[in-house]
C-alpha cells in the first residue's frame, strides 16, 4: 500500500471522525471536554514525586510468593536475606529480601530502578542483573533454555548474568551482590544491536 | 563513572531550573515513543509531554506487530499505560504528522519534538514480478492478522495453493510462518483478528518455505522464536544437512555470537530429528539456505497471479567473519507456491521538512539529535528536533532496544538543555498542548484521548470474553470510530 494512500485514508478518517461529532458539540462543549480530559487523570495514584523515585511498577505483587512467605514458621533458616543492588552509577543499595521473593519484585518493593517490561513472565530481558561474585552465581540453578533465550538479548551480557525475575531469594544467597548493567553505555559504545523481534 | 556523575548533576540541576513547563511532543506511541516519554518525565520535572499517533489506538507495534500468540510480550502495555496516565503526559490519537499537522507547526508549538513514528513501509527487492497478486510484504500480513485498520482488506489468498514461500529468516519471517502453520485451535484463544482467524481456518497452506540468502550460521532470528516454530504440533521440519556444514569463517562468527551459536545449534538439532508425522493435518516447514530471489513467476492459468519464485543459488564471500556476503553462482532453482511473503525489512518514511538518509532509511542523527544535512559530514543540528527508535537506528531490535535508545535520546536532550543549544526557544513560552488542541479543533480533527482508548479497550475485552479471547480487536476504522464516539 502506498504511503500517499495511507495519508489519504488518515485525512479521510479525520474528517469522518469529526463529522460524527461536530453535529453534537459546540465549540464551548469541545473546550469543556478537553478540560475534563485532564481532570480524569488519577492524580492520587501517580504523584510526580513517586514517579521520580522509582520504577513505574505499581507496588503490588505479581507473584504470590510474598504472602506465602509471611506465614512461614519460625525456624533455623532466616526469613529474609541481605541483598545489595549496585546501580548504574555505582551506588549501593542494601535491602532485606524475604526468602521466596524474586530479585525483580524485591527491587520494585524497594524503589530500585530495575526495569521489568514483561513483569516477570520470561518474555523480555529488561531485568538483567549481573551477579558480582561467581560463588553466588554457582549457588543458583542453571538458567533454563527459556531464560537463556532472553539472556541472548540482554545488553552487556556477562558470564554471571541472570534475569532478576528468575533469581529467587534463598538462605544460601544471603549477602548476594547484584549489579544493574549500565545499558546506555553498552548501547552507545559497542553498538550492540540485538536481532529483530 | 565521571559521565554518570555528570549526568546525575545535570538532571538535578534541571529539575530545579525553572518552573516554566518544557513542552515536549513525541510523535508515535509505540515502544520508542512511550519509553521516550517515560524517560523525559523522569529526567525533567518541568516537562509536559504530549504523545500523538496517527491511529486512534496507542502502543504501535506492541499492538500491531507482536504476534497474537505472544501475550507475555504485550505485558509492557501496563507500563506504557501508567506513563500515559501520568499527570504531565497526554495521549492524542488520530493525529497524523504530515496531514493533521505539519512538522513545522509542531516545532512551533513545542520546545522539543521527538519523532518516534517507526517504519511503516517496506524495503523492496526490485526484481521482476514483485507486483504480482499473491506477493505481499510480511508487514502487511502481520498487520492483517493483528487487526491493524490499514490492512483489513488485504485478503490474502490462502485457499488456492498448499504452499507459501517466505523470503527472509528473521523473527518476523518466523512469526508469519508460525501463524500459517500453527493449528488454528491454538490461535483461536489469542487476540488474533477474527477476520484473519476465519481465513486461516479455511487455509489450504500445508507447506511453508523459509528462504534465506545466507546460511544457518547467519540466520537473523532469535532462539526463542526458532524454538517455538520448531515445536509446532504435527509439523515436519526439513533442513538440508549439507547446508549445515560450516566454513572456518562461519565457525569464527559463531564463536563471537552467543545468539547465532544457539540458533545454529537449534537448527542442527532439528535437522537431525527425523519425525515422521503421518496425521491427516500434517504440515511441513522447509528451511532453505543460500538462495536469493531472482524473479517471481507468473501463473499460466491465473493471469497476474504468482505461481512461484525463481531463485539463484548463492555462496558466501568476504574476508572478515560477520561480513560474509551472499553472491550468486549462476545456478537457478524454482520453488512453486501460491503466496509469497517478503520479510526483508521495514522502511521508514520521511515527512515534509525532515532530513532523511534514503540510503540507510533513517533520519541522520547524532545520538538522537536530528542533523540538518542528510549527507554525512554535517554537524548542524535541527534545533529542538530529535528521533528515537526505528526512525533513528533502522528497523531492528526488540522492544527493550527502544528503552536504551530512548535513554540515549533523552540524555542528548538533557545535554542540549544544559549547554544552551535550545537557548533561542527555551525562554519563550510555547503553546504546547493548548495550541495543539486548538489547531486540531480548527481543522475539524477529532482527537482520541487516552480515556477514549480505554473505552475502546474495554469494548475489545468485552467482545473478546464472548469468544474466549483476551480481546477482540476493533480492526476497521469504522468500528474504532464507533467505539470511542459512543
Amino acid at each position: 500500500m502506498s504511503n500517499s494512500r495511507l495519508a489519504r485514508v488518515g485525512a479521510w478518517m479525520a474528517k469522518e471522525l469529526y463529522r460524527g461529532k461536530s453535529t453534537s458539540i459546540s465549540r464551548a462543549g469541545y473546550v469543556q471536554r478537553v478540560r475534563n480530559l485532564h481532570l480524569q487523570r488519577p492524580f492520587e495514584q501517580w504523584s510526580s514525586t513517586k514517579f521520580s523515585q522509582g520504577p513505574m511498577i505499581q507496588k503490588h505483587c505479581y507473584l504470590s510468593t510474598m504472602t506465602t512467605n509471611d506465614t512461614a514458621e519460625e525456624g533455623s533458616e532466616p526469613k529474609t536475606i541481605s541483598v545489595t543492588f549496585v546501580d548504574k552509577d555505582g551506588e549501593e543499595n542494601n535491602i532485606k529480601v524475604p526468602v521466596g521473593m524474586s530479585m525483580l519484585e524485591a527491587a520494585h518493593h524497594n524503589d530500585i530502578e530495575l526495569e521489568g517490561a514483561c513483569e516477570g513472565s520470561l518474555a523480555c530481558s529488561t531485568c538483567h542483573v549481573i551477579l558480582m561474585d561467581v560463588e553466588y552465581y554457582n549457588k543458583l540453578e542453571d538458567p533454563t533454555d527459556e531464560e537463556n533465550d532472553m539472556l541472548d538479548l540482554a545488553f552487556g551480557l556477562t558470564e554471571t548474568s541472570r534475569l532478576g525475575c528468575q533469581v529467587i531469594a534463598k538462605p544460601e544467597l544471603d549477602g548476594i551482590r547484584l549489579a544493574i548493567p549500565a545499558a546506555t553505555r553498552n548501547f552507545a559504545v559497542d553498538g550492540y544491536v540485538p536481532k529483530p523481534h | 563513572m565521571a559521565i554518570f556523575q555528570a549526568r546525575t548533576r545535570l538532571f538535578r540541576s534541571f529539575s530545579t531550573l525553572s518552573s516554566k513547563p518544557l513542552r515536549v511532543c513525541v510523535v508515535g506511541s509505540g515502544p520508542a515513543g512511550f519509553y521516550t516519554a517515560e524517560k523525559m518525565l523522569k529526567a525533567h520535572q518541568n516537562s509536559e509531554i504530549d504523545i500523538i499517533d496517527r491511529l486512534p489506538v496507542p502502543f504501535g507495534l506492541v499492538r500491531s506487530g507482536v504476534a497474537p500468540d505472544h501475550p507475555e510480550t504485550k505485558i509492557v502495555i501496563n507500563q506504557f499505560s501508567r506513563v500515559a496516565k501520568h499527570e504531565r503526559c497526554s495521549f492524542f490519537g488520530n493525529v497524523t504528522l504530515g496531514s493533521s499537522i505539519s512538522l513545522a507547526e509542531l516545532r512551533e508549538l513545542y520546545h522539543v519534538v521527538v519523532l518516534a513514528y517507526g517504519a511503516e513501509s517496506d524495503r523492496s527487492l526490485g526484481i521482476p514480478g514483485e507486483n504480482l497478486k499473491g506477493v505481499h510484504s510480511a508487514r502487511e500480513f502481520v498487520w492483517w492478522y493483528n487487526g491493524h485498520p490499514d490492512c483489513q482488506n488485504l485478503d490474502p489468498d490462502l485457499k488456492n495453493s498448499n504452499t507459501a514461500v517466505i523470503l527472509g529468516q528473521g523473527n518476523v519471517a518466523l512469526d508469519v510462518a508460525r501463524i500459517l502453520l500453527r493449528p488454528t485451535t491454538e490461535l483461536a484463544t489469542t487476540d488474533i483478528a477474527s477476520r484473519a482467524l476465519a481465513a486461516l481456518e479455511e487455509s489450504s497452506i500445508r507447506k511453508v518455505y523459509l528462504v534465506g540468502r545466507r546460511g544457518p550460521a547467519q540466520a537473523a532470528c532469535t532462539a526463542k522464536e526458532l524454538r517455538e516454530v520448531l515445536g509446532i504440533h504435527n509439523l515436519d521440519i526439513h533442513i538440508l544437512e549439507a547446508d549445515l556444514l560450516l566454513t572456518p569463517a562461519d565457525e569464527e562468527e559463531l564463536k563471537s555470537s552467543r545468539i547465532q551459536k544457539r540458533v545454529y545449534e537449534l537448527l542442527s538439532k532439528a535437522a537431525n530429528t527425523r519425525h515422521a508425522h503421518t496425521g491427516l493435518d500434517q504440515r511441513e516447514l522447509h528451511f532453505v539456505f543460500f538462495r536469493k530471489p531472482d524473479c517471481f513467476l507468473e501463473s499460466e492459468c491465473r493471469t497476474g497471479h504468482v505461481s512461484g519464485v525463481h531463485f539463484e543459488k548463492t555462496i558466501l564471500k568476504g574476508i572478515s567473519p560477520g561480513k560474509q556476503i551472499a553472491t550468486g553462482t549462476g545456478q537457478f532453482e524454482d520453488i512453486k507456491c501460491g503466496m509469497v511473503l517478503k520479510s526483508i525489512g521495514y522502511k521508514s518514511v520521511p515527512v515534509d521538512g525532515l532530513p532523511f538518509d534514503h540510503q540507510k532509511g533513517v533520519v541522520p542523527n547524532n545520538k538522537g539529535r536530528v542533523l540538518r544535512d542528510a549527507k554525512g559530514g554535517s554537524t548542524l543540528l535541527e534545533e529542538g528536533l530529535y528521533v528515537c527508535g526505528w526512525l533513528k537506528r533502522g528497523p531492528t531490535g526488540i522492544i527493550a532496544t527502544n528503552l536504551y535508545c530512548a535513554e540515549e535520546t533523552v540524555f542528548s536532550i538533557s545535554e542540549d538543555l544544559e549547554k544552551g543549544v535550545l537557548a533561542s526557544s527555551l525562554p519563550l513560552q510555547k503553546p504546547g498542548r493548548e495550541g495543539l488542541l486548538k489547531l486540531l479543533y480548527d481543522r475539524n480533527i477529532r482527537i482520541v484521548s487516552f480515556g477514549d482508548w480505554e473505552k475502546i479497550d474495554s469494548e475489545e475485552r468485552r467482545l473478546g470474553s464472548l469468544r474466549n479471547k483476551p480481546r477482540e480487536k476493533l480492526s476497521t476504522w469504522e468500528e474504532l470510530q464507533k467505539a470511542f464516539m459512543e
